[in-house]
């Protein structure tokens, strides 16, 4: 049962002999991530703070593009980093201290896909309403605005 | 092996509970049923943050710009070393926990309580780290003038460091021309005993105009982001006119109506989704204590099972994997 642990992390790539050696290996990849997110939010290389693709223009297949590439079209390279690597710390959080992967296939996924579900929901849901609550207070015809700057 | 709590006497019945669905015991799949609960509420925290952020995406405040403080180092300039280390410092107590869920299976003990103190050291570590943040971002640093459309408009100069152009701001203190005949706060002894008052802010926008007028180096920002991501710098004239035209209220510090950093939103949902995760943080704490105490007297040695230690390791994880992503999309992106 749970006292049997699996003891290899990245599909095998890294084994381990026992579960406090896997312990400290999935401390030190953590510690290393954390790392990579210090320096890169410290430095802020240039490279990574605008976009690499511009949103598509014309046509309906260019706004379906935008929407299937909306983390590369809206998104700069840098922050989409710092949330890959969040989920990839989430990850192994999860799997190795939490012990999700001794659990049974039936319970990773009553837990994890039920969450992964209602949260991406959710954001798109409120990402999508703050984007259009900003087109409203400042479009790009200053006319139209519906609320006082003073600036 | 059996590691059941305690005997219901409905063992290997299929009907009464006596069966383990999935493997796991009742305690800890209904501790992972409320993880996922957790979970969701604060992802509605975080994307209401995400959908105020959206909203104003253009004048938020920049996190390297507001949390720049590390305790003993004062005046320095420091942007995401101390929150860093309290990362650290929470990723750290989880491997603490999870050495003593290990030591648990092993029934050792001795192991079982050492982690369980390192675990609860490291908490409070944390929340007391988050503690000194909240102090420092109420104070304030610099200091700023709340415009009447609820802009901030704050002040500094341009300095030539290491050849390249820079703006450095420049705290209200340095350059208000403190006037005579300001009005005195109104407390219950000294006015009316069923009235109360805010406190007064520091200075009034007309002290802190004469004192703009005198100092021809000092300039407006205000909170609006330019194509580079940075404030927009005004021109000196702009500058004047600004304060003077528009100027309502000098802001110094952060509470949760107004905020010197920029949009009032911002100062909300830190105190807000950080004291949510401070306030799991603390009862972590809590329960870390109480089942530790349950170690030394023995009381799991007794009933033959650790697996108390690792339900609320299954929470203390938890609470740190919230932080992981509390830090990234406050502190990050």
């Amino acid at each position: 049962m749970a006292h049997e642990h699996k003891l290899e992390i990245f599909r095998g790539l890294w084994k381990f002999k026992s579960n406090t050696q896997k312990i400290w290996g999935v401390l030190a990849f953590l510690t290393f991530v954390t790392a990579i997110e210090v320096v890169l939010g410290i430095y802020k290389p240039d490279a990574l703070m605008s976009t690499w693709i511009s949103p598509f223009e014309g046509g309906f297949f260019a706004t379906i593009g935008n929407i299937i590439l909306s983390p590369f079209v809206y998104m700069k390279p840098l922050n989409l980093i710092f949330i890959v690597l969040t989920l990839v710390k989430a990850y192994y959080i999860t799997w190795d201290f939490m012990h999700m992967r001794d659990e049974t296939k039936a319970l990773r996924r009553m837990v994890v896909w039920t969450a992964v579900f209602l949260i991406c929901y959710l954001i798109f849901i409120l990402l999508q309403e703050g984007g259009y609550v900003y087109e409203v207070y400042f479009p790009e015809n200053t006319d139209e605005a519906l609320i006082k700057r003073d600036f | 092996m059996d590691s059941t709590v305690a005997n219901t006497g409905t063992e290997g019945k299929i009907w009464d509970g006596g069966n383990k669905p999935l493997k796991a015991s009742y305690g800890k799949m209904m501790m992972w049923f409320f993880i996922v609960s957790d979970a969701l509420t604060f992802s509605g925290f975080l994307a209401a943050y995400g959908f105020s952020r959206f909203k104003f995406i253009k004048e938020w405040p920049i996190a390297d710009e507001v949390f720049t403080h590390v305790p003993f180092l004062h005046g320095q300039e420091l942007p995401m070393i101390y929150v860093a280390f309290m990362t650290f410092i929470l990723i750290m107590s989880s491997v603490t926990m999870v050495l003593a869920v290990d030591a648990g299976h092993h029934m050792n003990k001795a192991k079982v309580t050492l982690y369980m103190f390192l675990t609860i050291i490291g908490g409070a570590i944390f929340v007391g780290s988050q503690a000194w943040e909240w102090a420092t971002f109420i104070q304030g640093d610099y200091g700023a003038v709340q415009t009447n459309g609820g802009n901030i408009l704050q002040f500094g100069e341009y300095v030539t460091e290491n050849g390249k152009e820079k703006f450095k701001r420049i705290s209200i203190d340095e350059f208000a021309v403190a006037e005579a005949g300001t009005r005195a706060q109104h407390e219950r002894k000294n006015g009316l005993w069923f009235v109360n008052e805010e406190s007064l802010p520091p200075y009034s926008v007309n002290e802190i105009y004469k004192g703009l007028a005198a100092n021809d180096n000092i300039l407006v920002r205000t909170q609006l982001l330019n194509e580079k991501g940075e404030k927009t710098v005004l021109t000196r004239e702009e500058s004047l006119n600004q304060i003077k035209d528009n100027g309502k209220l000098v802001v110094k510090g952060a509470n949760l109506v107004v905020n010197e950093y920029g949009t009032s939103l911002f100062a909300d949902f830190f105190f807000f989704i950080t004291g949510f995760h401070g306030f799991h943080v603390f009862s972590g704490v809590v329960i870390n204590i109480i089942i530790f105490f349950n170690v030394i007297l023995g009381t799991y040695e007794r009933r033959g099972s650790y697996e108390m230690v690792e339900k609320v390791g299954l929470y203390w994880h938890f609470v740190d994997l919230v932080w992981v992503f509390v830090f990234t999309f406050f502190y990050l992106v």
